[in-house]
């Protein structure tokens, strides 16, 4: 890969990072500890918004955050053909022993 | 079949099963020591990863803690969850594409300073010897109160199995039994969160039933609603509103999450997957595990605070049920009757409340004081100790590396031969092991609090010199030796200052800016972050094969060959 390409990647990969790593930022530190009084004046069902987005609601997010990136990676490694050791992932314990 | 037998069952089948695997999965070089051979698929890896991660303090005592704390316990439950995302996105996948055995390895030669490296090694032993302490008492504390056997006993059965498995397999023992030790310990959390859900508000997922009506044998309208009202009641803080400052909730969180990231123990399971893709992947699979435990915890947490009070307040002392005098004789419940009506009177007001409970036992008590069967009970017990052992074996694992990797092959003594290695880092588990025994024999006081000071440890250490070292080109060694340096002795010594030396200054006045011991961590990563820039802002810029290197490790791809 031409460093030109590798630099154009980085750059991608900064973007991506940082988007996510602003929701992440937003939704816990942000809606969870610094807006939680606020929020707590919604309710939903049987919970505070506010305490519910601190106590269970942020943990959810961070896991669909790993898997967004997970996802866009995986494109922009294919974008730039870096999927080379894709055919070595290896599946199964048995195999890996 | 009473408790006692039930735990004795379960104890010595999932033993057993550990030393089975163990057996099975003999390591025979370094690198299967080390990294499992580098071949470990990322969904074991993510189990692995959960179990390691998920010590006694998050099976034992957290939702323990946050039912004494309400809506403050948040900061354990989005510290220690939030971290990953900063493990998936900054450190992962780059640290797997350096491809090497440990954490020190990347700061030695990212730094390309052997100076780089011991304190690296320094950093990483004490963080995991802190982190070690806690594991040894909580398999102490369950195996005297469900085996009834003395903690000596109960330490040295868990010391004798860990070693067992850690000096035979190295880290490919500790990986497979770390995946049978994540089932064993997710299915003993679900179990009794599952039937107390269903009991309390009929609805058999903890994590909606926690938003439920309660059924009407417990009084009917919404869970969190009747906690509130029965804590602001009898003088409690009101369950879902804060009582700490907002600051220190956002430095104590901010200080559990950088830590996360900063853990040696979990950074170096990455390195055991064959590549970057399988690195982000497992590290996905590790946060959904681990989010198992994690989003039912505040559930256990409120229907445990709700049964503890509707069972003993203003109860008769006389009348209360046998699990009561079995955690009264290990002192972890205490009542003392001080207006003589021989009713316990459990209120918020220390002047007139009777019953102190200790937040450990709440995870462990609470399938007693619901009623549920004995082998829930006891299935609690099989599920604490995997928790503490898989943590423990970890540990150990980093320890030991740091020896024999670190401080001998690749500082002191190059020359040694594979098979001396080898045979440095068995020893070192084994020393390891006999000095966490004697702690967990002789703890110092507050380890579950010891162990949050692990956290800002790694935070105001590790944590900025790796992600410095990977996002950073320009940061030279003399940046991340002075910022390590600096973030790590500050946090140690406000921690010291707070806990030893002055503690009665320990409170929210006395603080800096308001911020706790358990939160300045968070302070201290700043710090670190401010001197590595400045200090490097005027030294040489690293070489340029360095230079080279953070190129390599920025594309995913095949491991670095050097």
């Amino acid at each position: 890969m031409s460093d030109k390409n590798a630099l154009e990647y980085w750059k991608s990969n900064i973007r991506i990072v940082l988007s996510l790593l602003f929701v992440w930022f937003f939704i816990s530190f942000g809606c969870g500890i610094l807006l939680v009084n606020i929020l707590d004046e919604i309710r939903v069902g049987g919970f505070k918004l506010g305490f519910w987005i601190a106590q269970q609601g942020a943990i959810f997010v961070f896991v669909i955050l790993v898997y967004v990136y997970i996802y866009l990676m995986d494109k922009l490694d294919d974008a730039y053909n870096l999927n080379r050791d894709k055919a070595k992932s290896v599946d199964s314990v048995e195999e890996a022993r | 079949m009473s408790v006692q037998i039930w735990t004795f069952v379960f104890v010595f089948l999932t033993f057993g099963l550990y030393v089975g695997i163990a057996v099975w999965s003999r390591a025979g070089s370094t690198s299967d020591f080390y990294v499992a051979g580098g071949g470990v698929p990322p969904l074991a890896n993510g189990m692995a990863t959960a179990a390691d991660w998920m010590s006694a303090a998050s099976f034992i005592s957290m939702a323990g803690l946050i039912s004494f704390l309400g809506r403050d316990g948040t900061f354990y439950l989005m510290g220690w969850t939030g971290g990953y995302v900063l493990l998936a996105l900054l450190l992962a996948p780059y640290l797997r594409k350096f491809g090497k055995f440990t954490v020190p390895d990347f700061i030695g030669d990212r730094y390309y300073s052997r100076m780089a490296r011991l304190i690296a090694v320094f950093c990483a032993i004490s963080i995991s010897f802190v982190y070690v302490c806690g594991q040894m008492q909580g398999a102490g504390i369950v195996f005297s109160r469900f085996l009834e056997v003395d903690i000596t006993t109960g330490v040295v059965i868990g010391m004798a199995i860990v070693f067992f498995y850690a000096v035979l397999g190295g880290m490919k023992g500790i990986t497979y039994t770390q995946v049978a030790q994540y089932c064993v310990l997710i299915f003993a959390f679900m179990v009794p969160a599952i039937f107390i859900s269903i009991l309390m508000t009929g609805v058999p997922i903890p994590q909606i039933g926690f938003g439920a009506e309660l059924t009407d044998a417990f009084g009917g309208g919404y869970l969190l609603d009747r906690l509130d009202g029965m804590s602001e009641e009898l003088g409690f803080a009101v369950y879902t509103e804060g009582q700490r400052s907002t600051q220190d909730v956002f430095f104590i969180t901010a200080a559990l999450m950088f830590g996360t990231a900063g853990l040696p123990h979990v950074i170096i399971r990455f390195f055991t997957v064959p590549n970057v893709r399988d690195a982000r992947r497992s590290a996905g699979f590790a946060l959904i595990f681990i989010a198992i435990l994690y989003t039912t915890a505040p559930a256990v947490a409120a229907f445990a605070r709700t049964n503890l009070i509707n069972t003993v307040n203003n109860a008769e002392y006389a009348a209360m049920p046998e699990w009561f005098s079995k955690w009264e004789t290990t002192n972890l419940i205490s009542f003392n009757d001080k207006n003589g009506d021989g009713r316990i009177q459990y209120v918020g007001d220390p002047e007139v409340n009777e019953l102190e409970v200790n937040r450990d036992i709440m995870v462990l008590a609470n399938p007693e004081i619901a009623n549920l069967p004995n082998w829930v009970v006891a299935l609690v017990a099989a599920g604490a100790l995997a928790a503490a052992l898989s943590t423990a074996a970890g540990l150990l694992l980093v320890i030991s590396t740091s020896v024999a990797h670190d401080l001998m092959k690749r500082s002191f003594m190059p020359s040694i031969s594979e098979k001396q290695e080898l045979l440095y880092a068995r020893v070192a588990i084994f020393i390891a092991v006999l000095v966490a025994g004697y702690v967990g024999l002789n703890p110092p006081a507050y380890v579950a609090q010891v162990v949050a000071y692990a956290f800002g440890l790694a935070a105001a250490s590790f944590f900025p010199a790796i992600v410095l070292g990977i996002f950073q080109k320009r940061m030279n060694k003399h940046g991340a030796i002075a910022g390590m340096l600096s973030g790590f002795l500050f946090t140690a010594g406000y921690i010291v200052y707070f806990k030893s030396l002055n503690p009665t200054l320990d409170n929210a006045q006395g603080w800096l800016l308001g911020i706790s011991p358990e939160g300045i961590g968070t302070f201290g990563t700043l710090i670190n972050l401010a001197v590595a820039w400045l200090i490097a802002s005027f030294t040489p810029e690293p070489p340029q094969d360095v230079q080279a290197i953070v190129e390599e490790i920025r594309l995913p791809g095949e491991a670095i060959q050097r």
